[in-house]
């Protein structure tokens, strides 16, 4: 019996495949929408659905599944330099997750950052940012997560070191850096800034990553100036800035094509913001899409900015020679893709030339592209992803080090060389 | 409703800018989106700077796809897969399978290690009978009996040099393949394999030329079946 119910599924997988092929994936999305309606699921309020967008728009999934695990059902490590700390059960089981809630105890949580039980979080759990969001998304958030499947799971305790692991050290931190308050409209701005504003400040806690964290973890600046990502070995580019990812001569729509399917004619995203956009801004509406890209546009746009001009005119024979290898490596290696002119193909292979995450001063994302290659994230609007290969499987930090400084140094572009060291630096620091 | 339609009009619009903006020098073709993986594996196994990377070009589709679905998840360990294939979707991911699946590469020459009579026999015992009251069945009850593989997701054990052989039974012994979860039935049964057999295994195979086709699923007994089923199936262990 079991036999014969596992051939049927081994037919059913097969036919699936076959379909796959003709179809692509947007037929695909059809069919699996059509499917669930079939699977008679049930009807889901406004609120619960209202919820469920807000939870992807705040990407909570994201942190709270560990890999290949439970949804929400927590227990992924987020490794920090203050210790590691293990996301929560944010399913409604009654004794390992959030089932004995209330609607009260959740605001409590997102917007003050206390635990049920009154305990001080830690701001690894972004309330800092969730803090600006309003009571009514918050609720609808809380109705989404209480109408999930409880799943039983408990996690392990965070690992903190000393002295951070202190109480009252967390009660000092949060009267330093942590501002409690929902988002306050700007009225001299339109509409859409704010509501772009609110995405960005609150839910989308964009901060979280784009910014500069001083010894103690805290925020820098609300400007999203851009550093190190906490626990992981990349490089958020500033979104304030013309040298790096500030949008401010871009046109809207391109914004919106960045955040909602992780490529553009000129950029796509990669590491940390790549899982961003599958896990969560693909799924932005139109309208909060064009409202974040309104906001962030608005960052720069007053900037009157140029990108870095010639630091050196001339470059010296020691220099060019050095250079040389690298262009050596790059023909070998990159120009089928990225062309003789370093101009790429747009929306398939990004041009080099020009591109301000080659250039920017931090060689660490540039470093990390070449070392572990990747694709963008597959979307709906981008579902068959070109890619990059990993080429530390293929060179030597040396090697690496040499074809950095040459896209740096070619078509124009100028940034400082790279050294072997930095290549050995920008690696690890994944789960 | 209404979001539905914004996301399906999102799509549309969304491809036909992509495709828009693609010139004519890159072809639309699998090959060209998966040179991201041929730098490691092409057409012939291939050792790399410090890894080892198989062939994977005719493997069984629903093998590759549970493969690159477990790196993506971490249920198999290899963090350079995992970082490239971290934001595949299973729609992606299973077209990627099909078209290294169906590539017909030729294999290359067996290769010609010596073996002893009792190792041989030893192998073939292993290899066609098993010892059921070690709880080890012949290979050939699940790898098909010409060792080609059984559709969809059982790898052949032919056209397989000795170092991959000798490795993948050495990582399952060490339970260092697959990660969490349900242990791997694989693993279990590397487990009660010792040294020279693990050897004997990988050299006779190694030594055989590659003939006949992967089975059909019907060949497999409902145990084994039962047994493997994390494996083996559509589902890749994430029930």
């Amino acid at each position: 019996m079991r036999h014969s119910v596992i051939t049927t599924r081994v037919i059913w997988w097969k036919n699936t495949i076959l379909l796959q092929v003709c179809v692509r994936s947007l037929a695909f999305l059809v069919l699996t929408m059509s499917a669930q309606v079939m699977a008679g699921e049930p009807e889901r309020s406004d609120e619960v659905d209202y919820g469920a967008y807000l939870t992807r728009i705040g990407n909570c999934m994201g942190c709270h599944t560990a890999k290949g695990g439970q949804p929400f059902a927590g227990g992924r490590r987020l490794s920090t330099s203050f210790g590691v700390f293990v996301t929560s059960n944010l399913t409604p089981d009654k004794e390992t997750g959030i089932g004995r809630w209330t609607q009260q105890d959740f605001w409590q949580a997102l917007h003050q950052g206390k635990s049920r039980d009154g305990r001080l979080l830690y701001p690894a759990f972004p309330y800092t940012e969730y803090t600006k969001v309003t009571r009514q998304d918050a609720d609808a958030i809380f109705a989404y997560l209480q109408s999930l499947p409880p799943v039983s799971q408990s996690n392990p305790p965070h690992d903190i070191f000393f002295p951070y692991n202190s109480k009252s050290l967390l009660a000092v931190w949060r009267t330093l850096y942590f501002k409690e308050g929902v988002y306050e409209s700007d009225q001299s701005k339109s509409e859409a800034w704010n509501r772009g504003a609110y995405l960005v400040q609150g839910l989308g806690h964009c901060t979280a990553c784009h910014t500069t964290r001083n010894m103690l973890g805290a925020s820098q600046d609300e400007a999203l100036m851009g550093g190190q990502i906490m626990g992981m070995n990349w490089y958020a580019p500033s979104l304030s800035s013309h040298l790096e990812a500030g949008s401010g001569d871009w046109e809207i729509d391109e914004i919106v094509a960045l955040l909602t399917t992780g490529v553009t004619k000129r950029a796509v995203t990669s590491g940390p913001m790549a899982t961003v956009v599958r896990q969560s801004l693909q799924y932005l509406s139109q309208e909060d899409a064009l409202a974040m890209a309104v906001y962030l546009k608005s960052l720069t746009e007053n900037e009157t900015g140029r990108l870095p001009g010639v630091k050196f005119s001339v470059m010296s024979g020691s220099l060019r020679k050095h250079l040389d290898l690298g262009g050596q490596l790059y023909q070998e290696y990159c120009q089928a893709c990225h062309g003789t002119d370093g101009k790429g193909v747009p929306g398939i292979y990004p041009a080099l030339a020009g591109n301000r995450s080659v250039i920017m001063d931090s060689p660490l994302n540039v470093i990390r592209s070449v070392l572990n290659g990747g694709y963008p994230p597959t979307t709906a609007g981008n579902p068959r992803p070109y890619g990059m290969p990993p080429f530390q499987q293929i060179l030597r930090n040396e090697e690496v080090a040499l074809v950095v400084s040459y896209i740096r140094n070619a078509w124009g572009n100028r940034a400082s060389l790279v050294r072997a060291l930095d290549v050995d630096r920008s690696k690890g620091g994944d789960d | 409703m209404m979001r539905f339609i914004l996301l399906l009009f999102f799509c549309i619009t969304g491809v036909a800018n992509v495709n828009g903006s693609t010139p004519a020098e890159v072809p639309d073709t699998m090959d060209d989106r998966v040179k991201a993986c041929t730098i490691c594996h092409s057409a012939e196994d291939k050792v790399g700077r410090d890894a080892y990377y198989p062939r994977i070009a005719g493997k069984p589709q629903g093998y590759l796809f549970n493969q690159m679905r477990n790196f993506r998840d971490g249920r198999r360990y290899y963090p350079p897969m995992a970082i490239l294939l971290e934001n595949m979707s299973d729609e992606y991911l299973l077209e990627i399978a099909q078209y290294f699946s169906s590539l017909q590469l030729p294999y290359p020459d067996p290769e010609q290690i010596q073996m002893q009579p009792e190792e041989i026999k030893l192998a073939e015992h292993l290899i066609y009978s098993g010892y059921p009251e070690r709880d080890i069945p012949a290979c050939s009850a699940c790898h098909g009996d010409v060792l080609m593989g059984v559709e969809p997701a059982i790898p052949g054990l032919i056209g397989l040099p000795r170092a991959y052989i000798t490795a993948q039974l050495g990582g399952w012994r060490n339970g260092g393949i697959m990660r969490g979860g349900k242990p791997d039935c694989m693993s279990e049964i590397a487990k009660q394999l010792t040294e020279s057999e693990v050897n004997a295994v990988a050299k006779w195979l190694a030594n055989q030329s590659v003939s006949g086709k992967p089975s059909s699923f019907d060949v497999l007994s409902s145990e084994l079946v039962d047994r493997c089923s994390q494996t083996i199936l559509e589902n890749g262990g994430a029930e």
